[in-house]
């Protein structure tokens, strides 16, 4: 395995005096993709949050690139090389399509802008043609492709994503998965928090299935969906994938 | 009819443009910072104070003043922030309120230390109005103020659509939080919305004192109708609290004017009209005309 990317070790983290999230190991490895799997309010959001210091942090470390990121300002966390797309309101509904993915540089200016919204265009075509729309008049799936291309615009290493296909139709949501892959395959790490968690880690080289804000199970994607607890307590049961 | 225009219309359309001046920085305030700004009338006063020294003592005529006064209020605008409402920021936003109300006593207190109490002009004796086609009768001080309001709103619209700055104050005003996870610099955007919002008061403040004369309840009197056309526009929208501004200041002189010789509203309502279009645009209208956030 290469170097981790992104590494978690006992994590504590919450909101105001209370934890959420307890002790909570997490490994991002180098082009990886990662899903965080979960009942609703086991904390993977928290999880998610705490990487980009959006919430409170108690005990633990947080390494990026073996530089530990624990009190780093979201602000300066994305010239490091971190961008992360929120689950709702992520995008500047009153700024065009243009006017958001130029914003996602302002932070950490690519080495070559043209080129990096060149390649945004190329993963998500639909936009080409709605660039100078507001985002706010956009559907929800192209919405969450202006949030994630927003985020890619500052060439970042790692992309935090929190359930990017919530409320989407079957058939965007396809083409989320498609593309969290594509991003991969232009050497960008993903961190993913999913409801739809069966596609999800059809795509995942690791599975984090946090319960009570705990590390319940940890493994491939693969022998996730092969588990049969996991499978009968967090995937809805049914077959095998 | 040319009565209509020479002491109606002309004279609204200047008034409309200082209430414009004065709301747009209100409305980037309350975008931006999310609160509302109390002391925002009392920085045009201090504009108007500013230039009156340097008339004074530079013995320039108002219009060359605006610069320094621009540059004085922009700074006594980020100071205020950084001593009194920064320290708040993250309390709600009522606090900042408060406090600003508390700032606009201050800052009419040390102009009243400073200045005096007396009322002031920048230039003595009548000015003839300038006559065109026989009948149209324009003050060159009418003309002075409209024509600087256009261009700062053409100004303005340029640096909001294409500078990086502009673009990053609109981001913010959009979504403060969205803003802050993609790494924008919000104090830098901060800083630059009480530049541009104080500089704004501050041209506002002289064109006052230009129009009619300088004294120390010069913005504090005008702070209702600058609320008021800064809801119409649209909260967070600046173009539109400068469109506001103009459709209240029209509105409070057009609706005076005597029909049929009759005066349906007596001037001494003016005021109100300001507040009339307020509640009503709340009751009908609460995003404003141009969409802005609802309160």
């Amino acid at each position: 395995m290469p170097d981790p990317i992104l590494n978690i070790q006992n994590l504590t983290a919450g909101y105001g005096a209370t934890p959420i999230i307890h002790c909570v190991d997490l490994c991002v490895h180098l082009k990886g993709i990662v899903v965080i799997v979960g009942p609703n309010g086991a904390g993977k959001s928290t999880l998610l949050k705490s990487v980009f210091a959006l919430n409170k942090y108690f005990s633990g470390s947080v390494e990026f690139m073996g530089h530990s990121i624990v009190g780093v300002k979201t602000a300066n966390l994305v010239p490091m090389g971190i961008s992360a797309v929120p689950q709702t309101s992520n995008v500047f509904a009153n700024l065009t399509v243009r006017e958001n993915l130029q914003v996602g540089t302002y932070a950490a200016p690519p080495k070559n802008a043209a080129a990096t919204l060149d390649m945004i265009l190329t993963l998500f075509p639909d936009l080409r043609e709605k660039l100078n729309q507001p985002a706010g008049q956009l559907s929800g799936g192209q919405r969450q492709m202006v949030a994630i291309g927003r985020a890619m615009m500052s060439d970042p290493k790692l992309l935090l994503l929190d359930e990017p296909t919530a409320g989407l139709s079957p058939a965007y949501l396809e083409r989320i998965f498609d593309l969290i892959q594509q991003i991969r395959e232009a050497g960008i790490s993903v961190l993913l928090v999913e409801q739809n968690a069966k596609q999800a880690l059809r795509i995942a080289d690791m599975g984090y299935v946090l319960v009570n804000g705990k590390n319940g199970y940890t493994d491939t994607g693969k022998n996730l969906l092969a588990n049969d607890e996991v499978r009968h307590a967090f995937l809805g049961g049914g077959l095998p994938a | 009819m040319i009565d209509f225009i020479n002491y109606y219309l002309i004279p609204g359309i200047t008034l409309g443009s200082i209430y414009a001046l004065g709301a747009v920085g209100i409305s980037m305030i309350f975008g931006i910072l999310r609160f509302a700004h109390f002391a925002h009338g009392d920085l045009m006063t201090t504009g108007a104070y500013i230039a009156l020294t340097a008339v004074w003592t530079l013995g320039l005529p108002a219009l060359a003043a605006i610069p320094i006064a621009v540059v004085g209020t922009a700074l006594v605008a980020v100071f205020l922030d950084k001593a009194f409402y920064k320290p708040l920021r993250d309390l709600p936003s009522i606090y900042t309120v408060i406090a600003s109300f508390g700032v606009a006593l201050i800052l009419r207190s040390a102009i009243q230390l400073l200045w005096g109490t007396d009322s002031q002009v920048y230039v003595v004796g009548f000015q003839k109005p300038l006559i065109f086609f026989d009948s149209l009768r324009i003050a060159l001080r009418h003309m002075q103020i409209i024509a600087f309001t256009v261009a700062i709103a053409i100004t303005l619209h340029f640096f909001l659509s294409y500078s990086k700055t502009g673009k990053s104050m609109r981001a913010v005003a959009d979504d403060p939080e969205l803003a802050r996870i993609a790494g924008l610099d919000t104090e830098k955007i901060v800083r630059w919305t009480w530049i541009i919002g104080g500089g704004l008061a501050a041209i506002g403040g002289v064109f006052v004192g230009l129009d009619t004369d300088i004294h120390t309840n010069l913005g504090w009197n005008l702070l209702l109708p600058m609320f008021a056309a800064a809801l119409l526009g649209g909260i967070g929208r600046p173009l539109g609290a400068m469109l506001g501004g103009l459709i209240i200041g029209v509105a409070e002189e057009i609706c005076t004017f005597p029909i049929m010789d009759i005066e349906i509203i007596s001037p001494s309502y003016k005021s109100a009209i300001a507040f009339i279009i307020m509640l009503a645009l709340l009751l009908f209208r609460p995003q404003g005309l141009l969409k802005g956030r609802v309160l």
